[in-house]
């Protein structure tokens, strides 16, 4: 600069004296101060994708909190009928989509005994017929939409007479037919489904080599099979009867509702209404059961509770063991700096796998399982936070501010915790958020393999869940789809949340990838 | 940069031998696995067992194990599979699967990745880079075994185009067309997120390379953007995308045990998963070492590439 500059001249007057009665000091700024976590939190909002994944976390995460409190079902529900039955929600049924219902391609005798038990249930179970073609043996084949849930129709159970008085009580008083008549016994070796509960009607051929065909009326009306007897009050049935069972035509002949053995009554009931009267609410089972007859929308929410906590304690323990070690190490440097690495090095190079088999083997009987598996996640889980904290202290511990704590007395710990720590916030609580996917896809993929075995009565997790849809990947593709959907949607949740929160944390790194 | 390598491969084997200590030690401290007695003897076991050594002393018993690798590349027996069989070479014939496998999954992901990822950083912020970039964001994050149920459902159920499993190496020799047929779906489900990974990669790098002011030295020059790109961006972006792919080609050997099992590959996983579901600790100790081997090897060899493709990296400096 030259001080040759034309200045205009001001005239003396135009000068004033100072204030040097008041306190000169700045004003007070107007605007709120912006702090670490708000500039952050500003960032982070212009992130779309960054907050839609945060909702979707939040979403699936309330999804595993609340679906296990209020779901009909548990994880230790299990229906030896309803299985492998398919995503039902009735809210969708009149789309005709989301309705339990899948294709089945049958013969004569199997289109038959589907529609015999729509007729007999009045619930239909073949919802259409898409094809129907005979081959070149003269057999014909149908290809029908099977309702999954009406096709369970009836099965026997034993009741006691206390049980079989009190079902024929709820019968009287709501007025719906649990109880059905029992049929003569077959001489066929053609049972289908429930140990033959389901066959009413009688066949065309009743010799034991019977194929199944049912044997119609001229109207095209299945004729019925039941058991019959003189007795009205047969076995203390005294309520609600079936339409055509009034007596016949000599005003005597009534069907028969129950059989007395050992334990008190064999009863031939119709399994949905069973069902509602044993549990209180429909058989409906938003995703479907797998082949254990377990709901997979509870047992899903089940597995991603125990996935969310898992991997929030593994990356929580993580996030302090590795902080404190990476502050040591950064903060001192040196020989100490030198021996920690060599530690972590060690450490890092045990293969996980390796790592989670041998806890599993030593551990599991002792501890358990998911004690033993959180055990194998931290071991070798701390050291990549750690080596973030230990850079991020490389790189501050020379910066003057740090010297000029020091010089004012600042003790190690103040230093670290006050000075440094803060500026490798960002960096670790990334850290830990990109490290809780990696925890959730390697649980299920150890669950999955069987290297551990987190399926117990009452605990589920979502590999458990896969390797148990894997054998029906082609017939029931739904037992695996919901739970893969679920893994990969809070998968990529999960890393466009954590690159958001990088970006918004440490925006001189965006756009970077680690 | 020799000394730097000597060091490196030094301490590569110092971690080695220390992991596989405590390992061999921590395996031995196990109970042995019970005597399954359908028409076995017993005492013939127990006697076996004896002669073995497994009732010395760990350091003892870690001894022999050692001077066994170190004099006759022993890595003892099979115990409770493939009994009697020598560990070494049963890993030997399960190797060539894995490697097939990963190593065609992974010559199919190189080209798309670096053609993905170079069209994106060519294309930055417009809406090619944009889609490439959500679509890699999502391949990157869905499981490989996601990917290997679709693939399965699809491909192999749906269309019928490939056979579930992968063909025995009795039936089809490894690098005909019916072997390679049927690890397609297994070549696919892997390849899906490696090709995510390069492509990120990729496209990270070269957008960086591409704004820098050689750039525009190259295009002063007179040379068309294309030249330029390729002449000068894509070389310096190499320099750190080789590495990446050298460290890969490594790593393939480790394999992928979700996918071995998924499409029932005889692979190592699948060795892995069957030693310590029937605890076979023979096993389980020489396939410990080798996944050990390969992790530390495959981060040596990224290190060492970076040296090597360029010279301006100086190895071996402090920072």
């Amino acid at each position: 600069m030259n001080n040759d500059m034309n200045l205009p001249s001001f005239p003396k007057e135009k000068f004033q004296f100072a204030h040097k009665d008041d306190r000169i000091h700045d004003l007070r700024f107007e605007t709120k101060p912006i702090g670490y976590f708000k500039d952050a939190w500003l960032r982070f909002r212009k992130n779309k994708s960054a907050v839609v994944a945060a909702v979707l976390i939040l979403l699936l995460l309330l999804f595993a909190i609340i679906v296990p409190f209020v779901s009909n079902y548990d994880v230790t529900f299990r229906d030896g009928y309803y299985r492998t039955v398919l995503p039902k929600n009735p809210a969708f049924e009149f789309l005709g989509i989301w309705n339990g219902v899948n294709t089945h391609r049958e013969s004569q005798a199997g289109y038959d005994y589907f529609r015999s038990i729509g007729i007999e249930s009045k619930r239909e179970v073949v919802k259409g017929v898409s094809d129907k073609r005979v081959d070149a043996n003269g057999i014909t084949y149908y290809t029908l939409k099977v309702d999954s849930y009406a096709k369970v129709g009836y099965v026997y159970v034993n009741l006691t007479p206390a049980e079989f008085r009190q079902m024929q009580d709820y019968q009287d008083e709501t007025g719906i037919q649990v109880i059905y008549p029992l049929q003569e016994s077959f001489r066929t070796n053609y049972v289908m489904g429930n140990m033959g509960a389901n066959l009413w009607y009688k066949l065309q051929d009743p010799r034991s080599t019977s194929d199944g065909r049912a044997l119609l009326d001229e109207d095209g009306n299945y004729i019925p099979n039941y058991m019959t007897t003189d007795n009205k009050e047969q076995a203390g049935y005294t309520s609600l009867r079936l339409e055509n069972d009034n007596g016949g035509e000599d005003g005597n002949t009534w069907f028969v509702y129950g059989q007395r053995n050992q334990s008190g009554f064999k009863v031939r009931v119709d399994y949905y209404e069973y069902f509602k009267y044993q549990r209180g609410h429909e058989p409906t089972f938003l995703f479907g059961t797998n082949a254990y007859g377990q709901d997979i929308f509870t047992c899903l929410a089940a597995g991603a509770r125990l996935s969310f906590l898992l991997a929030i304690t593994v990356s929580f323990i993580n996030f302090v063991l590795g902080a404190i070690y990476g502050a040591i190490a950064g903060y001192y440097g040196g020989r100490t700096d030198m021996t920690m690495e060599r530690i972590a090095d060690i450490l890092a190079s045990v293969p996980f796998i390796v790592a989670a088999t041998l806890f599993q083997m030593h551990l599991a009987r002792r501890i358990g399982v998911l004690g033993s598996l959180l055990f194998a996640f931290v071991l070798t889980g701390w050291v990549g936070m750690s080596s973030r904290v230990r850079m991020q202290f490389y790189r501050f511990k020379r910066q003057e501010y740090v010297l000029a704590a020091r010089t004012l007395g600042a003790n190690d710990r103040r230093i670290i915790m006050k000075h440094i720590f803060p500026n490798a916030i960002g960096t670790i609580i990334t850290g830990s958020v990109l490290a809780i996917p990696g925890v959730i896809f390697t649980e299920s993929m150890l669950s999955y393999l069987n290297i551990i075995n987190l399926e117990t009565s009452a605990l589920t997790s979502i590999g458990t869940m896969l390797a148990a849809g894997q054998g029906y990947l082609s017939t029931f593709p739904h037992i695996i789809t919901f739970p893969a959907l679920f893994i990969s949607i809070l998968m990529i949740s999960f890393n466009l949340f954590g690159n958001g929160l990088r970006d918004a944390f440490n925006p001189s790194l965006r756009g970077a990838d680690e | 940069m020799g000394k730097y390598i000597v060091k490196r491969i030094l301490l590569m084997f110092l971690t080695l031998f220390i992991i596989m200590t405590i390992c061999f030690i921590l395996i031995k401290l196990l109970p042995l696995p019970a005597i399954r007695e359908m028409g076995r003897d017993v005492n013939l076991i127990l006697a076996k067992r004896e002669q073995m050594g497994y009732n010395k002393p760990l350091l003892v018993q870690y001894y022999l194990f050692l001077k066994n690798l170190i004099t006759n590349w022993d890595w003892g027996v099979g115990e409770q599979m493939y009994e009697t069989l020598s560990v070494w070479n049963v890993l030997i014939t399960k190797l060539p699967y894995t490697v097939m496998v990963n190593l065609y999954s992974i010559l199919l992901a190189i080209p798309l990745g670096l053609i993905f990822g170079i069209y994106a950083a060519l294309k930055k912020n417009r809406w090619q880079d944009h889609v490439v970039s959500t679509l890699v964001v999502l391949f990157i994050s869905v499981p490989s075994y996601v990917y290997a149920f679709i693939v399965q459902y699809l491909f192999c159920y749906k269309l019928g185009w490939f056979p579930l499993t992968v063909e025995s190496q009795e039936v089809a020799a490894f690098f005909s067309l019916r072997m390679i047929r049927s690890m397609m779906p297994a070549i696919l489900a892997l390849g899906f997120g490696v090709t995510a990974g390069l492509t990120r990669y990729t496209r990270a790098e070269l957008s960086e390379v591409l704004t820098s002011e050689f750039m525009l030295l190259a295009r002063t020059k007179g040379l068309t953007k294309a030249q330029a790109t390729s002449r000068h961006a894509l070389r310096n972006a190499m320099v750190v995308i080789l590495p990446m792919i050298i460290g890969e080609f490594i790593g393939i050997l480790g394999g992928s045990l979700i996918i071995e099992k998924i499409f029932a590959i005889p692979g190592v996983g699948s060795l892995y998963i069957t030693a310590i579901n029937v605890r076979d600790y023979n096993f389980f100790m020489a396939l410990t070492v080798f996944y050990t081997f390969i992790g530390l090897a495959s981060s040596i060899m990224i290190d060492i590439s970076y040296g090597l493709i360029d010279p301006r990296i100086r190895m071996g400096s402090r920072k």
